[in-house]
C-alpha cells in the first residue's frame, strides 16, 4: 500500500476511534472494546473497498454493510459520521432518549445503517440474503458483514456459513473480528469456537487471515476476495480488543463499559497522541 | 359446495398464480416445501424458489435481507417452526425494522394430526401478536387463503399468514366476495348472541348458527380472517347489538383471537365473552378429524359456549 494513502487511513482511524470514545463516553455506556478492534476494518470498507454514495444512502445499486456484532454500533456511528453520513457532532447523543443513534444499530433512523442488527448471529443470515439478491437481479453489488469471534457460538452462523456456500455467494466476505475475548473471558474458555479457518474451509468458504490493524492486509485481503470466484470469502482478522487506548487493549472487562471522565481524558489524550504521530 | 380443501394447497397454488404477475415474489422454503405446497410454486419459477435446509432461523434473516433489496420473500415452514423457532429472529430482523416479509406458517393448530403436540403449533397467534406492525391473517378457506396471499403481496410490511394441513369445506365460493386486508366479513346476521371466528372454525360456527336456530337462539357470525390489526368496528358493534359473544380458534385460548377481542371490549365496551380454542394444554396424536372432537372444535360445542354466552349477559 502507498505510504501516503496508509497514512490517510491511519488518520481516519484515529477519527473513527475518537468517535467511538466520545460516544460511549457521553452514553455513560456501550462497548467500546469490540468497537476499538473493528475500527480498522471499518475505516478501509467505507473509505476505500466499498462502492457507496453518502449522499444517497438508499442507492439501490451501492454495496452493503451488515454489522453483525451490533453492539459495536459506535464504531459503525462513528465511521458513518466521518464519510458524512450525519454529523459528529451527533454521536455525542449516541443512546440518549430522543437521539436517532440507538444502542444498537437501526436502520429505520440511521442513514446509512444497511440493516438493523444486535441480536448475535442474525446480520450474517440477511447478509446472505443481500447477496442472494444482487445475484437473482444480477446485479454487481457486494455485501461485507463483521461478525465477532465470540459471535460465532451462535448457532446460526454456521446455518448462514452453510447457506452462502450452498448458493456460491462470492459477492459476499464475512470479517471475523477476531480479538479473542467476549464479556465473560477469553473466547477458548467461555465456549471454544476455534478454528475457525478450518472449519469455515471445511463449509466450502474461501478463508484469508490477517492482522485486523494493518492496513495493507486489510487491502490485500479484500482484493482477493473480489477476484475469487464460485465460493464466500470470509476474512479472519486478527484484531486488539479495544485498540488504541492502552488500558482497553486486550481487556474482556472494556467490553461494555463507559469510561469515566478521568478515562475518557487519558483515551482521549492518547488517541489524539497517536493521530498528531501519523 | 365446492370440494373440501387444505389452505395450504390454495397457498401453495396461489404463490404458482401470483409469481407471474409479480416478478419480485421469491419462495424460501425450509426442507418442507412438499408438505408447505410451495413446490407448486418451484415447480413453475425455479429459479425463484430456494431451500434455505433445516434451518428456520437463517431462512427468516436471508428472508430479511432479500426484502431490502425490493423482493417480496415468502417463507414457509410449520407455523411452530415459523413463530416458535425463528420467533427472535421474525421479531428482531422483519418486525423491528418492518420489512416486506411475507411468513407462510402451514400445520398451524392441532389439525396437524398424527404428528402430534411438537408439531401442532397453538401459540402462534399469540406469539405474533405482540410484534409491532405484524400483520396476522388466518383464512377461513381455500378462497380466502388465494386471496390473503395477494393481499399480503400488496401491503407493505411483515405478514403472518397461517394456513391448515387438513382439507376444509369452502364457503367462500360466492361472486360478491371481497378480502379486504383488516376488515372482519359478516357471514350471518343474528340478535342474541355472536359468534367471531377464525380460521376453520369460521365454518364450524355457522353449522352451530343452524343448531341455535332449532332452538330460537339468532346468532350473528362474524369471520375475522386478519386478527392483527383487528377489526374493531366489527367487534363492537356486535358487542352492542347482540351483547354477547363467543369466540373460536383453533389455536390457544390465551393471547390469540379471543384474547384480542376481550383486550378490545374489556376497554371500550364490557360483554360478555366465551373462549373457544385450545385450553393451555397441548395438542395429541390421531386423525385430525378426531381431533376436532377431541378438542372441542364442534358446532356443538359452539352453540353450547353461545348459550354460556347469553346467559352471562
Amino acid at each position: 500500500m502507498e505510504q501516503a494513502k496508509e497514512r490517510a487511513l491511519k488518520r481516519t482511524a484515529a477519527d473513527v476511534r475518537l468517535g467511538i470514545i466520545e460516544a460511549v463516553y457521553n452514553a455513560k455506556s456501550g462497548h467500546p472494546g469490540g468497537s476499538l478492534s473493528v475500527a480498522d476494518i471499518l475505516t478501509y470498507l467505507y473509505f476505500e473497498e466499498m462502492n457507496i454514495d453518502p449522499k444517497n444512502p438508499k442507492w439501490e445499486d451501492r454495496d452493503r454493510f451488515v454489522l453483525s456484532k451490533g453492539h459495536t454500533s459506535p464504531a459503525l456511528y462513528s465511521t458513518l459520521a466521518n464519510r458524512g453520513y450525519f454529523p459528529v457532532e451527533d454521536l455525542k447523543t449516541f443512546r440518549h432518549t430522543g437521539s436517532y443513534l440507538q444502542g444498537h444499530p437501526d436502520m429505520k433512523g440511521v442513514p446509512g445503517v444497511d440493516m438493523s442488527s444486535g441480536s448475535l448471529g442474525q446480520g450474517f443470515s440477511v447478509a446472505c440474503g443481500m447477496a442472494l439478491a444482487a445475484k437473482l437481479s444480477g446485479k454487481s453489488y457486494r455485501v461485507y458483514t463483521a461478525v465477532g469471534d465470540g459471535e460465532s457460538e451462535e448457532g446460526q452462523i454456521w446455518e448462514a456459513a452453510m447457506f452462502a456456500s450452498h448458493y456460491h455467494l462470492d459477492n459476499l466476505v464475512l470479517i471475523i473480528d477476531w480479538n479473542g475475548l467476549q464479556i465473560d473471558g477469553r473466547i477458548t474458555d467461555v465456549m471454544n469456537p476455534t478454528p475457525h479457518d478450518e472449519k469455515l474451509r471445511a463449509f466450502g468458504w474461501n478463508v484469508i487471515s490477517i492482522d485486523a490493524h494493518d492496513f495493507g492486509e486489510i487491502e490485500a485481503a479484500f482484493k482477493a476476495a473480489r477476484e475469487h470466484k464460485g465460493q464466500p470469502t470470509a476474512i479472519i482478522a486478527k484484531s486488539t480488543k479495544g485498540k488504541g487506548v492502552s488500558f482497553m487493549e486486550d481487556q474482556a472487562g472494556w467490553h461494555g463499559k463507559a469510561p469515566n471522565e478521568e478515562q475518557y481524558e487519558t483515551a482521549k489524550a492518547e488517541l489524539l497522541a497517536l493521530r498528531a504521530s501519523i | 359446495m365446492a370440494e373440501a380443501v387444505a389452505t395450504r394447497e390454495s397457498y401453495g397454488k396461489a404463490l404458482a398464480e401470483f409469481g407471474a404477475k409479480y416478478e419480485n415474489l421469491v419462495v424460501l422454503d425450509a426442507d418442507l416445501a412438499n408438505a408447505t405446497k410451495t413446490d407448486t410454486f418451484k415447480k413453475a419459477f425455479p429459479d425463484r424458489h430456494f431451500d434455505c435446509g433445516i434451518a428456520e432461523a437463517n431462512m427468516m434473516c436471508v428472508a430479511a435481507g432479500l426484502s431490502t433489496a425490493g423482493y417480496i420473500p415468502f417463507a414457509s415452514t410449520f407455523a411452530m417452526f415459523a413463530s416458535g423457532r425463528a420467533f427472535e429472529q421474525v421479531r428482531n430482523s422483519i418486525g423491528y425494522p418492518h420489512l416486506n416479509v411475507k411468513i407462510g406458517a402451514t400445520h398451524a393448530g392441532i389439525t396437524v394430526g398424527e404428528d402430534g403436540a411438537s408439531h401442532q403449533c397453538l401459540e402462534d397467534i399469540a406469539l405474533m401478536r405482540t410484534i409491532p406492525g405484524m400483520t396476522i391473517i388466518n383464512p377461513s378457506d381455500g378462497v380466502e387463503a388465494r386471496a390473503a396471499v395477494e393481499a399480503a403481496i400488496n401491503h407493505y410490511g411483515p405478514v403472518y399468514l397461517r394456513f391448515g394441513r387438513m382439507a376444509i369445506p369452502v364457503i367462500n365460493d360466492r361472486p360478491d366476495y371481497k378480502f379486504e386486508l383488516g376488515r372482519g366479513i359478516q357471514m350471518a346476521d343474528g340478535n342474541d348472541v355472536t359468534v367471531i371466528a377464525t380460521g376453520m372454525m369460521v365454518e364450524v360456527a355457522l353449522r352451530a348458527r343452524n343448531l341455535l336456530a332449532t332452538e330460537g337462539i339468532s346468532a350473528r357470525v362474524i369471520n375475522i380472517h386478519t386478527i392483527k390489526p383487528l377489526d374493531e368496528e366489527i367487534v363492537l358493534r356486535a358487542a352492542a347489538e347482540t351483547g354477547a359473544i363467543v369466540t373460536a380458534e383453533e389455536a390457544s385460548v390465551i393471547g390469540g383471537l379471543g384474547g384480542a377481542v376481550s383486550e378490545l371490549l374489556s376497554e371500550k365496551r364490557p360483554t360478555p365473552v366465551v373462549k373457544l380454542g385450545i385450553n393451555d394444554v397441548f395438542g395429541k396424536s390421531g386423525p385430525a378429524k378426531e381431533l376436532v372432537t377431541l378438542f372441542g372444535l364442534t358446532a356443538e360445542n359452539v352453540a353450547a359456549k353461545a348459550k354460556a354466552a347469553i346467559a352471562l349477559k
